[in-house]
């Protein structure tokens, strides 16, 4: 354990937690849209970034990266703190204009015009990379990544297609911050619409109640890494004893 | 050639090949680095040997392909050895007079001769020449006198002795004590203390013990090319400096990351590696000492970001070449998340000059905190450009005045822009400022990795700014917002600025983006890029205001703010810029009358303003 203090507020934490971890535990609010505690951080969005003292020297950094250590002095919002924040904003802003939590977290900034000429086609991606992180470590398929580079990156499939690997189990949207990627289920079939493709899958019926209740793919998926029959999978959990 | 099993065997085998070579027999040496290359030097080499050969001379005169000799401007250079004579821009044609004159005859050929552009005086001998004359070449020396394909070349000027001196009986620790006294600081960018971050990469817990060395040569800044000189010209050098920084921090495992479009440095480096094997300087038991040490060649996919440690180790490792975060330090994690060092070409092949000669040898070149030389690419608007090895200290005019030869044309010195694109534009008032580490920094620039362009009058500090940011725009990886979001909002900006549709508050949002990405973006490339931006505001706020607030370009640049006109006393109507014109916005005005320009058909290329002769096309 070390002694560190955020906000003139002395907090005790295990050593291998992060600045925002550890705030969170303290109830001190830190903004942040690339952060999920179930994916490993990530550093992109910079809205968490707090100036740090240790050992005399003051710098600024990405609290969901930054380890804690024993005397560090975390300031959570400082001039400079805030012009990173609502400059992000701003710029975030421009970027995703149709985005309500973005233009939610404007306004909490301080944002309430944009300064930026606003941009077209986003589709509310930020670029976060949750949607990839959560993909790859959580579900463990890759079906998303990020491509291109700078300005020209995106959230994508591969070839900006069907993803052969991809299992509809709607992750990505569901940790999606901006609300990017939603997903729907229409009858027999799950949609999943990401910005620049949109996935059908077939949804898998419960023989016994006739409900149409999860992707064919995601369970196959399931009873393959689970070494489960994929019989065990023909009853909707709403059905099993 | 059987290995060398101790350092006994090694000074043994240097002495027998330094014993068959005759000091007095003449050398032709012809630099074969890229830009003489790129003149034909080839040629060259191949025109020498014939004439050898058919002169029956082969014992009598030899000819050595070398590496670049830094002085690119005025090539295909040719040195004759060891009388020194130095001829430039020569050509296959001129091979076989310089083997009946020069080398057969003593006499020295006057049109090859180099002329100091300000004198008109030839100068003979190439130590003599301006652009040598005030360099201090340490680490670069060499490569004038070596055929990089040969170890025997290095051999001969005693190369490995820093690692037989290492292996015969110097503790690590004593390694790192003498690199740390020598003040060596990376010669990459970031100028962190060599000897440090070596000692950290060695004092770093490694459960299975394992820890990596690394040899960035993804050079990208605009217009340096420093780190590939050295590695096609002397890749034996950059070798050493790893086996004794392996040696220093026990490591066991290197790698050269190296950019794909540099073919010659990687034919060069990995020809060096298999020698070096050969002769046990390379491999396992290395000079019998029980030390092992392998070298493996990366390519770079032509990302810029991937010059950035941690972007290069994630590239290694196979994944997409982005930053992340250094709070734990790569000297602690870094490639696949063990302690590994990282230094630059340049760094490396400081190495063995430093345990050669001492760390006190080494310290009396260079200031307080910069010790030691460093290798700039002097480009632009000087009349010398090339590879310059200068004295840390050495002020910015010493550099382009005297060795560089000042500025062409007769124009005026207006700026100096070093660092690469994330460094900054250092102006005429501070010509005086001794180039170090810290003057740089504090000067608004950076040492960065050693590029230098130097402008004249004819530069627009707007556009100047825009070019950079525009660069840094297209290789930011698109990670951070700060870096991918701001920048692009920096280009705008600029754009806007430079096309006439500049506002009041542009520059104090410039401003405010700058900060933005120097306290906010995840890594040095980010961090840096606002350099550009915030040096030429600093010093060309002026410049700015004419564009945003009375629309008109100083420097007659930016296309939407100019207009060019034909100064009717002075145009004889010679019809010059009509043929050179390729919108046809230039008609006759009659026979001997000045020509008539038609500003609605014209593009702003300049074609006419720079084929005019006689001062007739003015920019207003």
């Amino acid at each position: 354990m070390v002694k560190l203090t955020i906000d003139g507020r002395e907090c005790r934490a295990e050593e291998e937690k992060t600045i925002l971890e550890v705030a969170s535990e303290n109830g001190i609010h830190i903004p942040t849209l690339c952060y999920h505690e179930e994916v490993s951080p990530y550093g992109a969005c910079r809205l968490c970034m707090v100036e740090v003292t240790r050992k005399g020297r003051k710098r600024l950094v990405a609290s969901c990266l930054y380890p804690v250590a024993e005397g560090l002095v975390v300031r959570t919002e400082t001039p400079e703190v805030n012009n990173i924040r609502r400059t992000v904003i701003e710029l975030l802003l421009a970027r995703c204009p149709d985005s309500e939590v973005v233009q939610e977290m404007a306004h909490d900034l301080g944002v309430d015009k944009p300064i930026f000429s606003l941009e077209e086609d986003n589709h509310k991606c930020i670029l976060c990379a949750l949607c990839t992180r959560v993909c790859q470590e959580v579900v463990g398929v890759s079906a998303i990544t990020l491509v291109n580079r700078g300005v020209d990156r995106q959230m994508a499939t591969p070839f900006y297609d069907f993803s052969e690997v991809c299992i509809g189990c709607g992750s990505c949207s569901f940790v999606c911050p901006t609300r990017a990627i939603s997903f729907e289920d229409v009858g027999d079939t799950r949609v999943i619409t990401m910005p620049h493709v949109t996935m059908e899958f077939k949804l898998k019926k419960c023989s016994k109640c006739g409900k149409y209740w999860a992707p064919e793919r995601q369970l196959e998926y399931i009873a393959k890494t689970a070494g489960i029959a994929p019989e065990a999978f023909d009853i909707c959990p709403d059905c099993r004893d | 050639m059987e290995r060398l099993s101790s350092p006994a065997e090694l000074e043994k085998a240097r002495k027998s090949i330094v014993s068959k070579r005759d000091a007095k027999k003449p050398c032709i040496t012809v630099c074969s680095g890229t830009g003489c290359h790129a003149f034909g030097c080839e040629k060259v080499s191949t025109a020498f040997q014939n004439e050898i050969k058919r002169l029956g001379l082969e014992e009598k005169v030899d000819v050595r392909t070398t590496g670049c000799h830094g002085f690119c401007e005025r090539g295909p250079l040719v040195v004759i050895r060891p009388r020194d004579i130095f001829y430039q821009r020569v050509s296959a044609d001129d091979a076989a007079e310089i083997i009946s004159e020069t080398v057969l005859k003593n006499n020295v050929i006057d049109r090859l001769l180099y002329a100091d552009p300000n004198t008109g005086k030839k100068i003979v001998h190439e130590h003599e020449v301006p652009f040598y004359a005030g360099q201090k070449r340490l680490v670069f020396g060499n490569n004038g006198y070596i055929d990089p394909s040969s170890i025997e070349d290095y051999l001969a000027v005693g190369g490995y002795a820093a690692l037989g001196k290492v292996l015969s009986g110097i503790k690590p620790e004593a390694v790192i004590e003498e690199i740390k006294k020598s003040g060596l600081r990376g010669r990459g960018g970031g100028g962190f203390p060599t000897g440090i971050k070596w000692e950290s990469c060695r004092n770093a817990p490694s459960p299975d013990g394992v820890r990596y060395i690394i040899c960035n040569a993804d050079e990208g800044d605009p217009g340096a090319y420093m780190d590939r000189s050295l590695l096609e010209g002397n890749p034996h050098s950059v070798l050493e400096g790893m086996l004794i920084g392996a040696y220093a921090i026990g490591g066991h495992e290197g790698y050269v990351y190296v950019r794909h479009e540099y073919p010659l440095a990687v034919k060069n480096v990995r020809l060096a590696i298999k020698q070096a094997e050969e002769y046990g300087l390379l491999g396992k038991n290395i000079l019998g000492s029980g030390f092992d040490f392998s070298i493996r060649i990366n390519r770079g996919g032509g990302a810029f970001i991937c010059g950035e440690s941690s972007a290069l180790m994630a590239s290694l490792e196979g994944k997409v070449g982005e930053p992340r975060a250094k709070y734990i330090h790569t000297v602690e994690k870094g490639l696949w998340e063990k302690p590994t060092t990282l230094n630059n070409v340049e760094t490396w092949a400081n190495v063995p000059l430093i345990i050669n000669h001492g760390a006190d040898w080494y310290t009396k070149t260079g200031t307080a905190n910069s010790k030691g030389t460093k290798i700039f690419s002097l480009v632009g608007k000087v009349n010398n450009t090339g590879l310059v090895e200068v004295p840390m200290g050495i002020t910015l005019k010493e550099i382009i005045y005297d060795i560089g030869g000042g500025i062409p044309g007769g124009k005026k010195f207006k700026a100096v822009q070093t660092g690469g694109p994330s460094g900054g534009v250092i102006p005429d008032s501070l010509i005086n400022l001794p180039v170090d580490f810290d003057e740089l920094t504090k000067s608004g620039s950076m040492m960065g990795s050693g590029g230098m362009i130097v402008m004249d009058e004819d530069n627009c500090m707007v556009d100047i700014a825009k070019y950079f940011i525009g660069f840094l725009e297209g290789e930011s990886c698109g990670k951070c917002v700060p870096c991918r979001e701001g920048l692009k909002r920096m280009r705008e900006i600029l754009d806007g600025i430079s096309e006439g549709r500049g506002k009041e508050g542009d520059i104090d949002l410039l401003e405010r983006l700058s900060t933005t990405l120097t306290d906010g973006a995840l890594c040095a490339l980010g961090s840096t890029a606002p350099n550009p931006v915030l040096s030429t505001i600093r010093y060309f706020r002026d410049e700015y205001e004419a564009h945003i607030k009375e629309k008109r370009c100083p420097a007659g640049v930016c296309k939407e703010l100019i207009t060019y006109q034909i100064i009717k006393e002075k145009c004889p109507g010679c019809g010059l810029c009509i043929k050179s014109c390729p919108a046809e916005a230039i008609t006759s005005g009659g026979k001997k009358q000045p020509v008539i320009l038609d500003q609605e058909k014209c593009i702003k290329c300049g074609a006419c303003y720079d084929v005019c002769k006689l001062g007739a096309v003015k920019v207003s």
